[in-house]
């Protein structure tokens, strides 16, 4: 049992993670059906940009209270993100709306292979680890056996400024006058055009929220982990995906409750089972989901029309 | 970035190029800043330290700025005139030029295929052929197959498959496996491995039946990394990452390739040299493309060939008329993954070793790049994006005297993947149709010849019902 809750705080904080990058996907799927490949080096570089703004901050001008550099980071980090996805947009997609079904997805293949390649010539190799921050942790039952389950300042940190953003987010797509033209491009993007909206603005925009989320996301995980590497995108971004799909793609909300179900399904796995097969287990999710509950959890059955 | 086609061509307007060329170098200086401004080190105390390097930084604005004004005041307008002047004149390439070009091509092509090794022995010398045969031929050679036998899936059926290269692995390991256990030769086993790649096919095909586009190629993506996965964590069978080493190199038909009395050397009187493998590997994976190629072009002639197609252009109408859309989709999975585990063997018989590490996603993205690049369903095509991308980039490793530019430390190859990837983008936006357009259907039912006059249909008169088309 105590294994159990311990594994279930995990998998939330981890889901938690999952779910900001998902809703990347879902959100750009829905307006531009594309399966943005790239979204998880994205997120990746996302990370270094977290880590290199820490390191400014607390070696160059020694900002000693972490909370406050945290809150520094994720504000630089979300601005250079989603100045990169921007231009990913304008270069790598836009030239190539309209074009055949497949064209976007092979160039988000490229661009994903230069975003790791270029992070991996850029800033070498080497796994980058951070020192070890905010580690204090609340130990919530001691079992007879010794077993604590614990929950870390970290872990706090990861809920409390995923569900503050989701709400800030919630409220941009559902009560501003942007959202409501962001859903519109969704519904209808020739009739969203007819209507005065600015179809390339509203794409670009898109992009730009996607970039934001999963700049908090690489922080987070900078955070969480302590590690980051060139190579950190791929697995993430995969798994991220699945979530999206899970949960329906094109549903929002889908996307955080499928990124929570991958997080659980993957820190479950881990302890009952086989920590070697957890990828295994993520990726059969995927493929068991698209083949037997393509629409997800929340979204739409996809009507074939003729 | 922005269309400057409309602009007045015989005009170069400098402030707007100059604004386009500040705006440009200031997101490049934000893009850039973060990863290239600063670099992560580790110092002596095992410590994450902050480096700048701004000279670099500059130097990379620059760059990007400089080519952004290049591109407003010389390239823009001349792609404005060029426009203009191609509308007068029609279509510059005249589909029937084009044709005659491409007839001519391809037996050129095959030539210097077959007279390579000829043509390297005898400018490199014996030593140094070995490198161009093995670095260059043999491993574009493995690549064209690969493309080749995605093309089937890919170009002629339609289906993206991202995880191409687990059919590969399964080739390989097909052949490892069992010619360490049971001592085969390559050639029985090369039939065997692509017997097992096509039953893999089917079976990962199966569940996939049901899904198309980009699903379809999420959940091969999926497929291929489960194999990956397996080989690395299923080590009494597989060996996980440390790999199968050992394996038997193929013979010449019983005949090794070794120094000893026996070896094919000795047999036919020549000097011990491992050039001759080299050169029989290079002839035995041409002959194993030259079957693909072949087969190919068999099959899109028989009636499943024109299923695969008319299921490419449009799933809907092929069950309407009756095509069994399973068994169609089936065969090609099947059909491309057994070239799959074709090239899969021979590349297990070539290295005499092999990893989970050569079957990552990278190889699939890598295989599905080409076919893309070359223009799905052209043969010619894939070859030429088989060269120009695995040729380009096993150059980059030839590049040794830009370390006299750059300073000793400087390696090209690490930036392979990174030019891999910024071409597959650029190609994509610069014909996202692939080098050569993607293949019309062999077959129009009362068309015209070419697509580009298809607009014209009504009022093409046509002598016969339906039309054919080669090559």
């Amino acid at each position: 049992m105590e294994v159990f809750v311990q594994q279930l705080i995990n998998g939330i904080t981890l889901g938690s993670i999952y779910g900001l990058i998902a809703i990347g996907y879902t959100m750009v799927f829905g307006i531009i059906g594309m399966v943005n490949f790239a979204h998880g080096d994205v997120f990746m570089v996302s990370a270094f940009i977290a880590l290199i703004t820490l390191l400014l901050l607390t070696t160059w001008l020694g900002i000693g209270s972490f909370a406050l550099a945290l809150f520094i980071v994720l504000i630089v980090a979300m601005l250079f993100t989603s100045l990169v996805n921007w231009a990913i947009e304008r270069v790598a997609y836009r030239p190539l709306r309209g074009s055949f079904r497949l064209a976007p997805l092979i160039s988000a293949i490229g661009m994903s292979i230069f975003l790791s390649n270029f992070v991996q010539v850029a800033q070498g190799p080497r796994v980058k680890s951070v020192p070890p921050f905010f580690n204090e942790v609340i130990v919530l039952t001691s079992a007879s056996s010794g077993y604590e389950v614990a929950v870390s300042y970290k872990q706090i940190v990861v809920w409390v400024v995923t569900a503050a953003l989701l709400l800030v987010f919630w409220f941009v797509v559902s009560k501003t006058a942007l959202g409501r033209a962001q859903r519109a491009c969704e519904q209808d993007q020739k009739m969203a055009a007819l209507l005065g909206i600015d179809v390339d603005r509203t794409v670009s925009i898109t992009f730009v929220i996607a970039a934001a989320l999963a700049a908090v996301a690489g922080t987070m995980y900078l955070m969480y982990y302590g590690v980051v590497s060139f190579a950190d995108g791929f697995v993430p971004g995969v798994k991220a995906f699945t979530a999206a799909v899970l949960g329906g793609i094109g549903s929002l909300p889908g996307a955080v409750i499928g990124g929570l179900l991958i997080g659980l399904i993957e820190t479950m796995w881990s302890a009952y089972f086989s920590i070697d097969y957890k990828d295994v287990a993520a990726f059969s999710v995927l493929a068991i989901t698209m083949i037997f509950l393509p629409q997800g959890i929340l979204g739409r059955p996809d009507v074939e029309k003729v | 970035m922005t269309h400057e086609a409309s602009a007045p061509a015989s005009r170069v307007d400098i402030v707007h190029a100059l604004r386009e060329t500040a705006i440009t170098a200031l997101i490049a200086f934000g893009l850039l800043l973060p990863l290239i401004g600063f670099n992560t080190v580790q110092n002596i105390h095992n410590e994450l330290v902050l480096e700048t390097r701004w000279p670099l930084l500059a130097a990379m604005v620059a760059i990007i700025a400089g080519g952004r004004f290049l591109h407003a005041i010389l390239l823009a307008p001349w792609l404005a005139r060029h426009a203009v002047r191609s509308r007068q004149h029609g279509e510059a390439a005249h589909p029937a030029v084009r044709g005659r070009f491409t007839r001519l091509l391809v037996p050129f092509t095959l030539g210097f295929a077959v007279l390579y090794p000829v043509i390297a022995l005898s400018l490199a010398g014996t030593q140094g052929a070995v490198k161009w045969i093995d670095n260059f031929g043999v491993q574009i050679l493995i690549y064209v197959m690969l493309g080749w036998g995605l093309n089937i899936v890919v170009g002629l059926a339609g289906l993206l498959d991202l995880g191409y290269v687990a059919f590969y692995a399964v080739g390989a390991y097909s052949y490892a496996l069992l010619a360490n256990a049971f001592g085969l030769s390559f050639w029985i086993l090369l039939p065997v491995a692509g017997c097992l790649a096509a039953f893999w096919g089917i079976l990962l095909g199966f569940p996939v039946l049901r899904l198309r586009g980009d699903y379809l190629a999420i959940v091969t993506l999926a497929f291929g990394e489960i194999i990956r996965l397996i080989l690395i964590n299923w080590v009494p069978m597989t060996n996980g990452y440390a790999g199968i080493s050992g394996i038997p190199r193929p013979t010449f038909f019983g005949i090794p390739f070794n120094a000893s009395d026996e070896g094919f050397a000795a047999r036919f009187g020549l000097e011990f040299s491992p050039i001759y493998r080299t050169i029989f590997l290079y002839y035995l994976i041409l002959g194993l493309a030259m079957l693909t190629a072949a087969l190919t072009v068999r099959l899109r002639r028989l009636p499943i060939g024109r299923a695969w197609e008319a299921l490419r252009e449009d799933e809907i109408a092929c069950r309407s008329l009756g095509i069994n859309t399973t068994n169609t989709k089936l065969t090609a999975f099947a059909m491309g993954a057994m070239f799959a585990g074709f090239a899969g063997s021979f590349f297990a018989a070539r290295q005499g070793f092999i990893s989970p590490e050569s079957f990552t996603f990278m190889e699939s993205a890598v295989i599905v790049a080409i076919v893309v690049l070359g223009g799905m369903g052209s043969l010619l095509g894939v070859a030429i994006a088989a060269v120009i991308m695995i040729g380009g980039t096993e150059i980059m490793r030839e590049l040794d005297f830009l370390k006299l530019v750059f300073g000793s430390d400087f390696d090209p190859t690490q930036y392979r993947m990174l030019l891999f990837g910024f071409g597959m983008v650029l190609i994509m936006v610069w014909r996202p149709r692939g080098l050569i357009a993607t293949r019309e259907p062999s077959t129009f039912l009362n068309a015209p010849r070419f697509s580009l006059f298809r607009a014209r249909k009504a009022e093409s008169a046509q002598p016969s019902l339906a039309r054919e088309r080669h090559g």
